[in-house]
């Protein structure tokens, strides 16, 4: 009698741990189920990600993308401006893929974590974006040659243009791996 | 015989690329003396390409064509801000270059306002597309 109650207690242990395991990597729920939707826009890779990293549409609200599409000829003070029907068509990928309309789950996150009626600008000012990187000292980021600002996200996530920002996948350039 | 036709479409692109881009910015210059310039000069070009400009953030800093190109257009450029690297820019290692009428447009656009402070002349355009061309 006892011994089976504990076989079954030990049992659920051990799934417990189990899944605390698979779930180490900020408690993603499905496995193998990527942070955020990947960019499958080719216009965006080449218009937007010749300049810098790609970032998903999924990293900000549909609001924040609409702003910052309409202020492009100052773009944290650079000139991005874009012909209107280019600007009109990547608006309405960015916009249909935001944070507040996805699934995945880092874009859910992002935008639960935003203040009611916040229009962020800038990823880095998510609340959730800003709560996960408030421990990485200045030394492995901003004074860091090969990564320079926390805008730089594929400089350590490996994973970071197919959509994947597990903990695991953390390469700091002369540092190497990240455990929080 | 597979190899030669291939070598032989190789070098046909090649020369369709160039003649592509020849006809280009030949027809740029064209609109770009409609427009009311005249007696395009590639060393003109050069010049502009490499004159400093007040970077309006100030603290005595310049920006130029060649902060993110570099002064040889045959390397590979960096963004200044993000350090994305740029492809260089001369047609001789980089076929693509000259070719596509609106990122001709586009880049002269953002980049004439962001190190000039203001869009490029038609005069300006013409010269700096003669430069690139002789690259």
């Amino acid at each position: 009698m006892y011994g089976k109650s504990w076989t079954s207690v030990l049992a659920v242990v051990v799934i417990g741990v189990a899944a605390t395991v698979v779930a180490d990597d900020d408690d993603r729920s499905g496995k193998g189920k990527l942070d955020v939707a990947p960019v499958t826009n080719q216009l965006y890779t080449d218009e937007c990600g010749v300049c810098h990293f790609a970032y998903q549409p999924g990293f900000l609200p549909a609001a924040s993308w609409k702003k910052l599409m309409g202020g492009l000829a100052d773009h944290f003070g650079e000139n991005a401006e874009l012909p209107a029907d280019t600007a009109k068509t990547l608006s309405a990928y960015l916009e249909a893929n935001a944070a507040d309309k996805s699934s995945y789950p880092r874009s859910k996150k992002m935008a639960a974590s935003l203040k009611k009626g916040a229009v962020p600008l800038r990823i880095t000012e998510v609340p959730y974006f800003a709560k996960e990187h408030d421990d990485i000292p200045a030394r492995m980021v901003k004074d860091n040659k090969q990564v320079g600002s926390l805008s730089n996200c594929a400089a350590c996530h490996s994973k970071a243009k197919e959509g994947s920002f597990r903990e695991r996948e953390i390469n700091i350039p002369g540092f190497g791996p990240w455990e929080d | 015989m597979k190899y030669m036709l291939s070598i032989t479409g190789f070098f046909l692109s090649l020369f369709v690329t160039s003649q592509l881009s020849a006809t280009l910015v030949d027809d740029l210059l064209q609109e770009y003396q409609k427009a009311g310039a005249s007696g395009f000069d590639a060393a003109r070009g050069e010049a502009l390409w490499k004159k400093s400009f007040p970077d309006p953030k100030g603290a005595g800093k310049e920006r130029s064509c060649t902060t993110c190109h570099t002064d040889n257009l045959r390397n590979a450029g960096k963004h200044a801000t993000t350090g994305k690297a740029i492809e260089p820019l001369a047609p001789s290692v980089n076929n693509k270059r000259l070719t596509d009428r609106k990122e001709i447009e586009k880049w002269f656009l953002r980049n004439c306002k962001w190190t000039l402070g203001r869009e490029c002349s038609a005069q300006e355009k013409g010269d700096i597309l003669l430069y690139l061309r002789s690259q």
